[in-house]
């Protein structure tokens, strides 16, 4: 595979690290914000290949983990309604609500839908014209401006059974909430490589400059995330707190414009709550008014369960790297990713999950 | 966050492409990169290509790259 | 001329259910045990004898490499092979849904019949049932099969320092069958490496330092080596280095976020060798006609924790777990 296979070589990977050894590191916190990254550091092995000094702390950057129970709750309950279709992403399906989850609601006769792409759910509605096909909308700057082309598509297309369940959520909001928490100890950013491509590097600058925070955007091959590693550790042990973007091959300065026009074109900005963070002012996407007819959450008056996040998880704190994910009771005994208890460890890039797999060698 | 891999255009067409890696191929939707040509290499991300693969830029990181793990410190 | 149809009157019993057993079934099975229609099937056993079960539904019904036919036939003929034993005899019943196309079935049959030749075994017993439209989905079949057994293998027997080899490629069926559903509208020309494997295996079990085989169907790679590790105790790692997965399989890997590891393999074994004669299992398969590769992918470990660890290609170490669910498309 072009561009991908040249990033795994393990000779370059394993010097890379020595490089890393080579400047001496101090004990430091390292989040990664992005789930894409906790997942491809656990397939790929590195927590065990890098000094142990070098810790590595999942942030929020799961789209799965961070929708509020509340949002799991009505998609739910959305797949109850009779002649309903939900499309979603194959991520979505395993997350438990308070009660129930897609896939149980499958097993009761509920018919979901698992597509690729967003574009896939408009010839789903228009070969099911019989049925209502509500799309599940989630995901953070790099999946929402495709999702919105798919909106102003099926406008075009005058599609009256298709209607979208919006949850989007944007990174930088949420990076400048976790700056401003107290009690965290964090001592440089890896930047989501793939929502930097939309957003690009210069949104990082403030949080960076204020906190003298080394933030660097990084790529999700091996090589990538070592030299991410790597340059994030020399800055701090050269006292530096910057911007630098290893990701250059395909994150520009200003993103890509384009995206993001199409994004607002179907969007608008609102407060959004996201589990472990609460209530966020300006850090997710709605539909807007011109589009509210494409509602699911205005077409279908649902009533959901009261809802309730599962009892003794504490998802939230891993989520903002408060504490590891073996410091939640439940963590490896009632909660596995076989029986998992919160939206943590059921999605495969979730923080409990990635480190079950991790500590289980340490144990 | 957000899995996506380099696929290159092979075929276009206003604002859809055929993209392949490996023998595989998926359709692309170009909405948000319409100059995207055959030959180029793009980041594919749920169906829709986000950005231009720089090839320039990575021949020159990756020679650096190259470069630093072989010096001696 | 149109393509005629199953009825549900071809379930009955009567006149068309005999067209069923004489175009079809005699015409493709047609055995002495068979051959008397009668409602159990006399057949000779030796003093162990290994019996398997498996139902089939896949979707879709064919897919490129095979069908659902060549597939509850190769499926049972290797349940019995990796155990050690010798398939002889299958039975074989079908749940067909009223209005499947007579030409299919016809197909299905024809592909079972195949792979009945290639394994020396025949089917002696059946049933045929049609439901009404909507009760099923095309069609679902049960084989059942007869092994005589050769040689008893435990897991048990699995030591430190064994070898463990793969015969076939990962995640190819797994694959095929992905991208025949088409929802996903991802193109790639995949096969399935559906195949009968008792002409490779059965020879080896001459060979004294073999311990263990399973072939690494639903829940892919990763579940067969977990289950080998729990069940023997001890610890095995693999090289991800040494697996393998062509360039397809990776790519459309690549593009869906779905792991090779965890994708079901229907042409494929995993065997456990002493290490003195892994060398000549390798040997003695690649001797077989047309055999598919074989190789070492890993080995026994010491250690008693039954785990299943992955020396990564980027140098570093990663810990299998079986599949919690099925596997689904991912964006993250
Ligand atoms: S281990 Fe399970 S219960 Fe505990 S925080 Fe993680 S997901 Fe929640």
């Amino acid at each position: 595979m072009k561009h991908i296979t040249e990033y795994r070589d393990s000779t370059l990977v394993k010097s890379l690290v020595r490089k890393i050894d080579a400047l001496n590191p101090p004990a430091c916190n390292l989040m990664e914000v992005c789930g894409t990254h906790t997942m491809a550091i656990a397939r790929a092995g590195l927590r065990d290949a890098l000094p142990p000094q070098i810790k590595l702390i999942s942030g929020p950057g799961c789209p799965v983990c961070v929708t509020a129970q509340r949002d799991i709750d009505y998609i739910v309950e959305l797949a109850r309604q009779p002649g309903v279709i939900i499309a979603t992403f194959g991520d979505m399906v395993r997350v438990p609500g308070t009660l129930s989850s897609l896939e149980r609601q499958r097993g009761d006769g509920a018919r979901v839908a698992v597509v690729y792409s967003s574009d896939d759910v408009l010839s789903l509605a228009e070969d099911n014209p019989d049925d209502e096909v509500i799309f599940i909308a989630v995901g953070f700057e790099t999946t929402a401006p495709g999702i919105a082309a798919t909106i102003l598509e099926a406008r075009k297309r005058k599609l009256k059974n298709l209607s979208f369940f919006v949850t989007h959520k944007l990174v930088p909001p949420a990076l400048a909430a976790l700056g401003g928490m107290k009690d965290l100890k964090i001592d440089g950013l890896i930047c989501p490589g793939h929502a930097s491509i939309i957003i690009g590097v210069k949104v990082y600058r403030s949080l960076s400059a204020e906190k003298k925070l080394p933030c660097v955007v990084t790529g999700f091959e091996p090589l990538d995330m070592v030299e991410g590693i790597y340059l994030l550790v020399k800055q701090i042990v050269e006292g530096r707190g910057e911007v630098e973007n290893q990701y250059s091959r395909l994150v520009r300065e200003e993103g890509n414009p384009l995206a993001i026009k199409t994004m607002y074109k179907a969007f608008e900005v609102c407060d959004v709550e996201w589990r472990g963070l609460g209530i966020i002012p300006a850090s997710g996407l709605r539909l807007k008014q011109s589009l509210s007819e494409l509602d699911a959450s205005r077409r279908f008056k649902v009533k959901p369960v009261k809802s309730k996040e599962p009892k003794g998880c504490r998802c939230g704190d891993v989520l903002c790297g408060k504490i590891p994910p073996s410091a939640c009771k439940l963590f490896g005994k009632v909660c596995k990713p076989e029986s998992p208890v919160g939206p943590c460890m059921v999605s495969s890039e979730g923080s409990c999950a990635a480190h079950y797999r991790y500590l289980v060698v340490s144990i | 966050m957000c899995l996506g891999i380099p696929v290159k255009i092979v075929k276009k067409s206003g604002l859809q492409a055929e993209t392949e890696v490996d023998g595989v191929r998926r359709t692309a939707n170009l909405i948000m990169l319409p100059e995207a040509k055959p030959g180029d290499y793009v980041l594919l991300h749920a169906g829709f290509a986000i950005e231009v693969l720089d090839k320039k830029e990575a021949a020159i990181r990756l020679k650096l790259l190259r470069q630093l793990a072989e010096s001696t410190d | 001329m149109r393509d005629r149809k199953i009825t549900l009157g071809h379930g009955s019993g009567g006149r068309l259910s005999h067209e069923i057993y004489n175009k079809l079934v005699l015409k493709y099975f047609g055995n002495p045990a068979l051959d008397e229609l009668d409602d159990s099937a006399i057949v000779k056993g030796g003093k162990d004898i290994a019996f398997s079960t498996d139902g089939y539904v896949v979707k879709p019904i064919f897919f490129p490499g095979g069908n659902i036919g060549k597939l509850c036939v190769c499926g049972t003929v290797n349940d019995l092979s990796v155990c050690g034993a010798r398939p002889l005899y299958l039975s074989c019943g079908m749940v067909v849904e009223e209005g499947f196309a007579f030409s299919d079935l016809e197909k299905i049959i024809a592909a079972m019949s195949v792979e009945c030749k290639k394994a020396g075994v025949n089917v002696v017993a059946g049933d045929f049932k049609v439901v009404e439209k909507g009760a099923a989905d095309g069609i679902f079949i049960n084989t059942a099969g007869i092994g005589r057994l050769e040689r008893r293998l435990k897991v048990k027997d699995i030591k430190a320092g064994d070898r463990v080899l793969y015969l076939g490629e990962v995640g190819a069926h797994g694959t095929a069958i992905i991208i025949a559903r088409g929802n996903l509208k991802i193109k790639g020309a995949v096969k399935s490496d559906c195949r009968v494997l008792s002409p490779y295996l059965l020879p080896l079990l001459s060979v004294p330092g073999l311990r263990f085989m399973r072939d690494p169907t639903r829940g892919g790679l990763s579940g067969v080596l977990c289950e080998l590790a729990g069940g023997s105790g001890n610890s095995i790692t693999i090289k991800e280095d040494a697996l393998p997965i062509s360039k397809q399989v990776n790519a459309v890997c690549e593009l869906t976020g779905l792991d090779p590891l965890y994708l079901a393999n229907e042409g494929a074994a995993v065997i456990v060798v002493a290490e003195k004669d892994a060398a000549k299992v390798i040997r003695i398969v690649g001797a077989q006609h047309a055999a598919p590769k074989i190789r070492e992918i890993g080995c026994v470990e010491p250690e008693k924790q039954g785990r299943v660890y992955m020396q990564t290609a980027s140098g570093g170490r990663r810990i299998l777990e079986m599949l919690s669910g099925e596997q689904l498309p991912r964006i993250c």
